[in-house]
């Protein structure tokens, strides 16, 4: 919209999508992932909270650490963070893991509860290993809510100022250089225009620039209500608003609801507009006083489908391809 | 104010804090935990508001007889505010002292309150601030029959509140304190919440000072995780592992039984910070049965009869299947699930069968019919003829969402006391006057 310079969003390596919960974070982290592919990309699209509802989106069964093609290009996988430990330890301490899958288990649930950075940092440097092998031209993922993303991508930046000496340490090093580098590492914020998650994605521009190292690439703005009327048909519409006993009449029926209902939309819309000029005012202010430039927004309808799914994911998918001036 | 010392028995002097007020009297309730009827509070005060009694199968009911009410499900469907209406309303028709305390790490329950919302002066912090009455008279035109308090959990400050009460002596409590691995896990770190924010509603609960406290819990993923942290609490610090590890530090001789694991989490982790966390262990041992006893007296507390929780959602498919989820949970684990509140829908004009095939043939023979209402509304026909055809179109297109959100509350397997739902608002609730709204909403 307006700028119609392409983004090289989807050029990156590893894209975290963030956003308050019920903004629709999993279905745009899918939607990426399958324009990727569409784009013929290899695609691993990683859902960190193991709920499953990546895989539904590409109407497949929940996926688990090993990953599965869900879809042409993409695969999917569900974060275990003591997978993920196993396989670290498999490929760098050498250790016999048959042997003592027991203790790991418990290791691992000892290391995660007494120093909670740990669970967040096997979840990223798995990620940023994907990366790093060049086993995927991209990596989608599916992070956590807006509230935890940042302990989440600071959690290496933690590590290391915590853990001076171990293998820990040195592994935080190239996942820092992964994670600062903003030809490879992104984030998305997913939002609606409402007044809450305008209100987090503002504060998460912030405390990401402050906290962490990773880059806040783009905005998507979610559920974005279609215009009903332009300035002139605004007016004829309130004129048929105050005669809608006419319509009825007209049309034989009761026509309250119709005009009711077209009242409302048009309300929610101004409403969400106003929010919207909040979300860019703030981002633009937000960038200007420290002075980097703003995450481009992006805009994906408001979609009146009959069911949540493939169907509507893919609609997605075309509304951020547009935007995105692919 | 500073904050809150916990531990002091109710009736114990507060310094700081206003006596409790004579009037919203306590004796509005019956014997904790009967589960009967309320008692309403005694006369004076039918002046402000006849809200008559609170019927059966309602969230006014409800809520009258419960001291915790729990707020809980996916983030996003206005849980925060559900949490605050429900607060305001207790206040303003029940009357006593009513906390609402949010869990959330984002500073939202401030927006919807209205109390310094974007600036970084602390509006809500750790400490409970009394909202003033002044907030409700503008809103309504009359006092709140009680009092309405807010606070925000700072998990810092409450962990180390915790620390406070529960260390032997100050020796170990500046150690703790200074220890770089706690001020890791109190201040940085996503899931040092759950234990935390059931332990200061309980701390609250214990202190009496409040008739009613409603908690909004974090939007947690695998939601549950808060209800399981006080046994996990206890689990851990009962854990072998644990044993293990601050064994071998403390004597240096790793015993055959810990070595592996020693050798793992030193190769992993490094020695220094492996010291850290092992003297964090065993500093913390030393509250370990003041620990434990706590866990099991929070959830002792949870699963309680004065204790109710509402699952808010709305009615898209992922916060349902959800809310689904974490009612079944509930009742998994025998905790009471009071109600589910569901936000956010549309009304039901938007199903009304004849309405939308007056829609249909509005959009059919808008031509006609925008031409014909031209003329006697004296307007543009062309335009006219657009704006019914957007009408029409756009009720077409909400009616196509409202059947797919009737279609999910269909779905809806657990059915709890109460189901509450409550329309689309149109514009956002950021002040008093809006939460009340929407409470009226919620108790009808």
């Amino acid at each position: 919209m307006g700028d119609a310079r392409p983004l090289p969003l989807l050029d990156l390596r590893l894209l975290f999508v963030t956003g308050k919960g019920g903004t629709g974070k999993t279905t745009v982290a899918a939607a990426l992932a399958q324009l990727a592919a569409g784009r013929g990309k290899h695609v691993l699209a990683c859902e960190v909270d193991a709920k499953g509802d990546l895989a539904a989106l590409f109407e497949a069964a929940p996926t688990d650490f090993a990953g599965r093609e869900v879809a042409r290009g993409v695969v999917a996988m569900s974060m275990d963070t003591e997978a993920s430990l196993r396989e670290y330890l498999r490929l760098h301490l050498r250790i016999p893991v048959a042997t003592r899958l027991g203790p790991l288990a418990k290791a691992l649930d000892f290391v995660a509860t007494a120093a909670p950075g740990v669970r967040e940092i096997l979840t990223v440097g798995k990620l940023c290993y994907e990366v790093r092998e060049r086993n995927y031209d991209l990596v989608v993922v599916d992070a956590a809510a807006t509230g935890q993303i940042v302990g989440q991508l600071a959690a290496p930046q933690a590590i290391n100022d915590l853990v001076k000496v171990g293998l820990i340490r040195s592994q935080t090093d190239w996942m820092l250089e992964i994670l600062s580098d903003p030809r490879r590492t992104g984030l998305v914020a997913v939002t609606t225009p409402e007044e809450m998650p305008v209100n987090e994605t503002l504060e998460l521009a912030a405390r990401i620039r402050t906290e962490t190292t990773v880059q806040l690439s783009a905005v998507v703005v979610n559920r974005v209500l279609p215009e009903l009327f332009g300035l002139h048909e605004e007016e004829v519409f309130d004129e048929l608003f105050a005669h809608r006993a006419e319509l009825s009449k007209m049309l034989d029926g009761d026509a309250e609801p119709l005009v009711e209902g077209a009242r409302l939309a048009v309300t929610m819309r101004r409403t969400r507009a106003e929010h919207l000029r909040r979300l860019r005012d703030g981002l633009a202010s937000e960038a200007a006083s420290a002075g980097g430039a703003a995450a481009p927004v992006l805009f994906v309808p408001y979609l009146f489908s009959r069911a949540h799914g493939l169907r509507s994911m893919h609609q997605i998918a075309e509304a951020l391809g547009e935007e995105l001036g692919l | 104010m500073t904050p809150a010392r916990p531990g002091r028995r109710a009736g114990a002097p507060r310094g700081g804090r206003p006596a409790r007020p004579a009037r919203p009297g306590r004796g509005r309730r019956t014997e904790p935990g009967d589960g009967g009827p309320p008692d309403r509070a005694p006369g004076g005060h039918e002046a402000h508001t006849p809200p008559g009694r609170p019927k059966e199968g309602t969230l006014d009911g409800l809520v009258a007889s419960k001291e915790i009410v729990i707020c809980c499900g996916p983030g996003g469907v206005g849980k925060t505010t559900t949490a605050a209406a429900t607060a305001a309303m207790a206040a303003h028709h029940h009357g006593g002292r009513v906390l609402v305390l949010t869990i959330d790490p984002a500073r939202r329950l401030a927006d919807a309150l209205g109390l310094s919302p974007r600036t970084h002066e602390p509006g809500l912090g750790n400490t409970e601030r009394r909202i003033p009455d002044e907030v409700f008279r503008q809103a309504t035109g009359t006092s709140p029959r009680g009092e309405l308090w807010a606070a925000m959990l700072d998990t810092k400050r409450s962990w180390d509140a915790l620390v406070e009460r529960h260390a032997p002596d100050t020796r170990t409590r500046e150690r703790i304190l200074a220890n770089p691995l706690y001020r890791n896990i109190s201040g940085r770190f996503v899931q040092s919440h759950d234990y935390i924010a059931m332990e200061r509603l309980y701390d609250l609960h214990a202190r009496g000072t409040y008739d009613l406290i409603v908690v909004d819990t974090a939007p947690t993923r695998n939601a549950i995780d808060f209800l399981d942290a006080p046994t996990r609490m206890a689990d851990f610090f009962s854990s072998r592992l644990l044993r293990w590890l601050t064994a071998s530090y403390r004597s240096r001789v790793v015993n055959l039984a810990s070595r592996p694991f020693s050798q793992v989490a030193d190769r992993i982790l490094g020695t220094q910070f492996l010291g850290d966390i092992a003297e964090f262990f065993i500093l913390f041992q030393s509250m370990y049965s003041g620990f434990v006893e706590r866990a099991g007296a929070v959830t002792r507390l949870l699963s309680d009869r004065r204790t109710t929780f509402l699952v808010v959602s709305t009615l898209e498919a992922t916060p349902v299947r959800e809310a689904e989820y974490f009612a079944r949970a509930l009742v998994a684990r025998k905790l009471p699930l009071g109600a589910i509140v569901l936000n956010k829908v549309l009304p039901p004009y938007f199903r009304d069968r004849d309405a939308a095939l007056l829609a249909e043939q509005l959009r059919d023979g808008a031509d006609a019919v925008g031409g014909r209402l031209s003329a006697s509304l004296g307007t543009d026909p062309a335009l006219t003829t657009r704006v019914l055809a957007e009408v029409a179109d756009s009720f077409l297109n909400f009616g196509v969402v409202a059947r797919r959100e009737a279609e999910q509350q269909a779905e809806l397997a657990t059915r709890p006391e109460v189901l509450a739902t409550v329309p689309f608002f149109e514009a956002d609730i950021v002040d008093m006057e809006g939460l009340l709204r929407l409470g009226a909403m919620m108790w009808s």
